[in-house]
């Protein structure tokens, strides 16, 4: 399926279906205070207008079909009570990091680390934006904007008018340790737009972890900059509260030799969609991404959506996209995954599997892999499976003495170990790992 | 010790009986072997015994020193001292050999209401009976038999027999896909496991494994039913004439 002319620059992007009420985006944004002057008025203002042509989303945009954007699109999000303590202890609360505290989406500094790491800049958006020189000016909606192309992204462009608070790092080396962003949530009904800001320079190196529950409502952006030979490894194990709804949009550049490395941890959640946007723009790099969703009807609906697009703009670039969902008591999981390679992006190597666990017979996986290739010497591969526990796998556990309920465990575990694999440092993996078994030995057996 | 008596068992979705009325016992400390043309129920009696899904026992019974096996979950056979190594034993990427085996130690000892062992106590253990095995310390901390070669995953099965110290283990073709040396490797460990208080039931197509583990009896199965028993020389006669007279004679 084609619905690309990549050469075209004037190509607007499509937004079809039923018309919708003009005053809908006005509703939307009348509801949020948005913030005024600053570094990012420009890049606002450019996000404003484009919005206003793209308008939201319907149900009948071609990448809106699976996923119901009227959490998204209504004014004000649904108040939702305030879980107590999360059921395990804060994740990555031993590393040696710098941690930087949001609560509902406001910066808590006295909760945070200070702000000084070598080899870094790092501030925090609500406090640059007076610096009219500040180095994000050139990047703050800039990698948003150029990701609204082929396929529109109206809430990136939301997020990029309306975010009030988010994270800046500019890193010039290698960072003696990982930066760390902690979500808190405290009120019932905050709509939290938060837009990060990321650029490293040759041959930089950033370990970024976000962890945490955001808010009723969420809107993400990160914008990642990668020069040459930089590297960064971003990963997202976001607690989201049973009712929470939630979209993120991760952008990412990545220049000669440098690798992009994203991988997201989701549970729970009512409405999850994440998209993931990553441009080669010069030779010989790399660009993963991947994620492991666990979803359980049981608390509630429970809808999540990977969407993904990954540009070939170069040559001999690798990207990898691997998605593993798993699923019960009538969960629903969506993935839209694209790879475009561009005229003259030879040798291009292109991977991408998707694959659901369903562990009931109520629960629905939907895929739909794109590839669009404009070179002749590429290597392009996709796949997507959907399927039930391993009966012969089961058998063998449990003739070893293993319980029904651990096996499963396991298998799960099994299921999802080729997404985990993305995190390449064995400690943060590790500690992953056992946040997926604490949280899946919690609900074994436990069926709608 | 494992006691089967007039066991009738057909497939769960399909109108198709394969055992017919097995009748066997084997004593504790012997060594029984069964033989038997293709589709003659040898695999079926195993996982039966094993408490596979997909089967469906019509008739007789199965008990293991005079509980009913046909009344438990896999995982109580498991805990009460039935082991099954499989014939193809199955591949389980993410898992770790140890971590697998830990849990499934620690499973068992906890049905039978025993403390865990420790991580420290289970290293020390699993590196001794690995060290017999030549199983090395890469093979048990990759996934569960992934990337292992053939005898490498018979080997694993041995390993496992020998960590949880079974009473009675089912071995399921275990010579199939081994060559000479493996054969011999796999062989030692399952002597070395023989004792008066554990059983076997060697199933198996070809009389050279029993060269190495000699059995105390060997039964001829044959369209589901066993239609001859007697000494090893029942399995040199197998080997001989091949099941043509014997089956018939049954």
């Amino acid at each position: 399926m084609s619905d690309v002319a990549v050469k075209q620059k004037d190509l607007t992007p499509q937004v079809s279906g039923a018309p919708k009420p003009a005053n809908a985006l006005d509703a939307r944004l009348d509801a949020l205070d948005l913030p005024e002057g600053g570094f990012t008025a420009a890049a606002r203002s450019d996000a404003l207008s484009r919005l206003r042509d793209t308008g939201l989303p319907g149900p009948r945009d071609e990448y809106w079909r699976y996923t119901d954007p009227k959490a998204f699109n209504a004014p004000n999000p649904q108040p939702i009570p305030v879980e107590d303590k999360a059921p395990d202890s804060p994740l990555f609360a031993d590393l040696d990091r710098l941690l930087l505290v949001f609560v509902d989406g406001r910066f808590d500094a006295a909760a945070s680390s200070d702000l000084t790491l070598d080899g870094s800049e790092i501030s925090i958006l609500s406090n640059a934006e007076g610096d009219a020189n500040h180095w994000a000016k050139d990047l703050y909606g800039k990698l948003e904007a150029a990701g609204q192309n082929p396929v529109s992204r109206p809430f990136a462009a939301l997020n990029t008018v309306a975010a009030t608070e988010g994270v800046l790092i500019r890193v010039t080396g290698t960072v003696s340790k990982p930066v760390h962003i902690l979500h808190r949530r405290e009120a019932q009904d905050a709509d939290v737009n938060w837009h990060h800001v990321i650029r490293l320079e040759e041959g930089a190196e950033l370990t970024l972890l976000e962890t945490g529950m955001v808010g009723a409502r969420s809107n993400g952006v990160i914008e990642a900059d990668l020069a040459p030979e930089a590297k960064l490894h971003h990963i997202a194990a976001k607690r989201a509260g049973h009712q929470t709804v939630g979209t993120t949009a991760i952008f990412a550049r990545v220049d000669r030799e440098a690798q992009f490395r994203s991988f997201t941890l989701s549970v729970n959640g009512t409405m999850m969609r994440n998209e993931g946007v990553i441009e080669f723009v010069g030779d010989d790099a790399l660009g993963h991404i991947a994620a492991a969703v666990l979803g359980d009807g049981d608390t509630g609906p429970f809808h999540h959506d990977d969407t993904v697009f990954i540009t070939h703009g170069a040559e001999r670039c690798e990207s990898r996209q691997v998605f593993k969902k798993v699923l019960k008591n009538g969960a629903k999981g969506v993935f839209q995954g694209k790879i475009l390679v561009k005229p003259g992006a030879q040798k291009t190597d292109g991977y991408q599997i998707s694959q659901a666990l369903l562990l009931d017979e109520d629960s629905q996986f939907l895929a739909k892999p794109e590839l669009e290739i404009y070179a002749d010497d590429v290597v392009c591969s996709h796949g997507s499976t959907t399927g039930a526990i391993d009966e012969t796998a089961l058998f063998y556990l449990r003739s070893r003495g293993v319980p029904y309920d651990r096996a499963i465990v396991l298998l799960v575990l099994s299921f999802l170990a080729d997404a985990l694999e993305e995190v390449a440092d064995e400690g943060l993996r590790g500690e992953i790992n056992d946040r997926l078994e604490a949280w899946l030995t919690r609900r074994a057996g436990k069926r709608g | 010790m494992l006691k089967i008596d007039n066991l009738h068992v057909k497939l769960e979705d399909e109108d198709k009986q394969i055992l017919k009325g097995v009748t066997l016992e084997v004593p504790a400390g012997e060594v029984h072997a069964i033989m038997g043309p293709n589709g003659s129920g040898k695999s079926t009696l195993s996982y039966v015994l094993s408490g596979r899904d997909g089967y469906e026992v019509t008739d007789g019974t199965a008990s293991l020193d005079g509980e009913d096996l046909l009344d438990m979950e896999p995982e109580e056979r498991a805990a009460a001292g039935l082991f099954l190594a499989f014939q193809y034993p199955v591949e389980i990427p993410g898992v770790g050999n140890m971590t697998f085996l830990r849990t499934a130690l620690n499973a068992q000892r906890k049905a039978k209401g025993l403390d865990e062992v420790s991580a420290g106590d289970f290293l020390k253990l699993i590196r001794e009976k690995a060290k017999d095995l030549k199983i090395d310390a890469d093979m048990l901390k990759r996934p569960v038999n992934v990337g292992f070669s053939g005898g490498e995953k018979k080997r694993n099965e041995i390993l496992q027999m020998a960590m949880l110290e079974p009473r009675m283990c089912i071995m399921d073709e275990t010579d199939s896909g081994l060559d000479v040396d493996a054969m011999r490797l796999v062989s030692d460990g399952v002597n070395a496991l023989r004792s008066e208080g554990r059983s076997f039931l060697v199933i198996t197509h070809y009389q050279r494994l029993l060269n190495h583990i000699q059995p105390d009896v060997v039964h001829i199965m044959s369209n589901g039913r066993i239609v001859k028993s007697g000494g090893p020389e029942l399995a040199l006669q197998v080997e001989e004439e091949g099941y043509g007279d014997l089956v018939e004679a049954g």
